[in-house]
């Protein structure tokens, strides 16, 4: 077990990182410092479960990922963010961009090599952030929630109240505008 | 249609990542990624960006 005050000092030195994260779930500030807050007291009042099996790191990511899920199962449709009809279609414009009438893209996808190394690459994640904070808040959400958070489909389609078709289609517009923008953002190519 | 076009080959891709593909819908796009480097490539980058994801997840990245 990690003593309490290096504990303290440990957890004080994650507490950005652990904004962040929340952020990019809730968008919303006062409900990811609420989270974060009830994570890191539910972790300092019994310090003893932490068993050092896994990082302290990610043990706290862990706490922190029920957190939220508590919080969006307590008041997810209160704090739906909805999309408008207008950001809707502009997504599927968006889509549409990226191919030419017959269905082939204007511009080949590139191959970005291995994972292993740009997995290696702190900045690459700090890139991936920036992309996911761009994302539109419902799309970030829905794609939070399955790609960070974990849940299935079954678990998202039910708490968000949206059908499966719809939250593919969420799920895909995320897929397709995160890729643009690392592969603008990191792996550097430009748009022809 | 039998041949996907890229477009339909990206979302089976994607929509591989969220459920099941049927055995109709796997052939065609395993028949298209084997005409299609640049779809190929698209395959390697929704699975980097799921693994990226996953270390995000487990311990937020490398921080």
């Amino acid at each position: 077990m990690t003593a309490l005050p290096e504990l303290h000092r440990q957890l004080d030195e994650m507490r950005p990182a652990l904004l962040r994260f929340a952020m990019l779930q809730l968008r919303n500030q006062t409900h990811a410092e609420d989270v974060v807050q009830e994570a890191l007291l539910a972790i300092l009042e019994k310090p003893d479960n932490f068993s050092g099996k896994s990082s302290l790191r990610t043990y706290v990511i862990g706490i922190l990922k029920f957190k939220i899920i508590d919080l969006l199962r307590l008041s997810g449709r209160e704090i739906q963010l909805a999309d408008s009809e207008d950001s809707d279609q502009s997504e599927a414009e968006l889509i549409d961009s990226l191919f030419r009438a017959d269905g082939h893209t204007h511009q080949d996808a590139s191959a970005w090599g291995s994972p292993h190394g740009t997995l290696e690459q702190k900045d690459f994640f700090r890139t991936l952030e920036i992309c996911l904070e761009k994302l539109p808040a419902q799309t970030s959400r829905v794609f939070m929630m399955r790609e960070w958070l974990e849940l299935s489909t079954e678990e998202i389609c039910k708490e968000l109240d949206i059908t499966t078709s719809n939250l593919w289609v969420l799920l895909y517009r995320a897929r397709l505008r995160l890729r643009e923008c690392l592969d603008l953002n990191w792996f550097g190519n430009l748009a022809k | 249609r039998f041949f996907y076009t890229c477009k339909q080959a990206h979302q089976m891709l994607s929509e591989g990542m969220d459920r099941q593909l049927s055995v109709a819908e796997r052939a065609q796009l395993k028949l298209h990624l084997s005409m299609c480097r640049s779809c190929t490539n698209f395959s390697g980058q929704m699975r980097l960006l799921r693994e990226a994801m996953k270390k995000m997840s487990k311990d937020g990245g490398n921080e």
